[in-house]
């Protein structure tokens, strides 16, 4: 009973908040809806009793993605007026396509369910009592999916090493310490030696 | 008890709503981008869904697998989206084919 009402809260709570994020005039704002969608759905990854991807969900999207979004939101000065024009015009053709689109996801998860893969499926237990959730996941992660698991670390650093590379700029007025040009000096280059008459004085012309 | 139908209409909703919002939203590319996590959330919430009801934990293995897959994206993403903004002034996508070599 209890749970029943927490997921019918979760799930709402979800959906409403996934509606704003699109239909939002302030991106602020959308993206402050996101940050609640993604609570509620770590939520109901906790009444799945998935509370490793919850909290993960909680600590990657809400601690890191979802303040990127923010921070480039605030930072880029953009018309956000300007780019909602199309939105009423667009809006029955994505009507149409998305009830059609939820009618048949709606349909073959009924399929699913009754005839397909969830035929077996029984209610929600804890999966391996003599196990942690966390336990379960790592015993298998770092087990059968432990080359998947580099390959995701790799994917991080090479998506790090993108964003970097992308957004790192040089300004022409700034100097910069060039370690090159430091290390490759020397005597013959630094320096120059210039011939001066005793006693003709100096013209600060020819010293260029 | 909420059965495993319930979890997959939430999932369903979520994909549609993400959907839903690239299309009404074709010129402002970070809802665009907003939309696809969107997106990325239903299909986690399927797998975690699906691990559960059918105790296999792999499920959840795939939706953080996923997941890594989606925080990759969205930090090149917006690291586009800065770079595109820095250049051109304004972030409207449906005329982003100047970009093209």
């Amino acid at each position: 009973m209890l749970q029943g009402i927490a997921f019918y809260l979760l799930a709402t709570v979800t959906v409403v908040s996934g509606l704003l994020v699109v239909t939002m005039k302030n991106p602020v704002h959308s993206v402050l809806f996101l940050i609640l969608a993604f609570f509620s759905a770590a939520g109901l990854f906790v009444l799945l009793g998935a509370e490793f991807l919850a909290m993960l969900l909680v600590v990657v999207y809400v601690g890191a993605v979802a303040v990127l979004f923010l921070f480039v939101v605030m930072m880029l000065d953009v018309d956000f007026v300007g780019l909602r024009e199309g939105f009423t015009r667009y809006m029955p053709l994505a009507i149409i396509v998305a009830t059609i689109l939820l009618i048949e996801m709606i349909l073959i998860t009924a399929k699913v369910v009754t005839g397909g893969a969830g035929a077996t499926a029984t209610a929600v237990a804890v999966a391996t009592p003599d196990a942690s959730n966390i336990e379960t996941i790592g015993r298998v992660l770092y087990t059968d999916y432990v080359y998947f698991f580099q390959a995701a670390g790799i994917v991080l650093l090479i998506a790090m090493i993108g964003a970097i590379v992308l957004t790192l700029r040089h300004k022409p007025g700034v100097r910069r310490q060039k370690i090159h040009d430091q290390v490759t000096r020397n005597a013959k280059t630094a320096i120059e030696i210039k011939g001066a008459v005793s006693g003709a004085g100096l013209n600060p012309e020819e010293l260029r | 008890m909420i059965g495993l139908h319930a979890y997959l209409v939430v999932a369903a909703m979520l994909f549609t709503i993400g959907v839903f919002g690239i299309f009404v939203n074709r010129k402002n590319v970070i809802i665009i981008l907003m939309s696809v996590e969107l997106i990325l959330l239903a299909v986690n919430i399927n797998f975690v869904a699906f691990s559960t009801y059918l105790h296999d934990v792999q499920g959840q293995i795939m939706a953080m697998f996923v997941l890594t897959v989606a925080a990759a994206e969205a930090a090149v993403g917006l690291a586009i989206l800065v770079t595109f903004f820095r250049n051109r002034g304004d972030i409207a996508v449906d005329d982003a084919s100047v970009m093209k070599g």
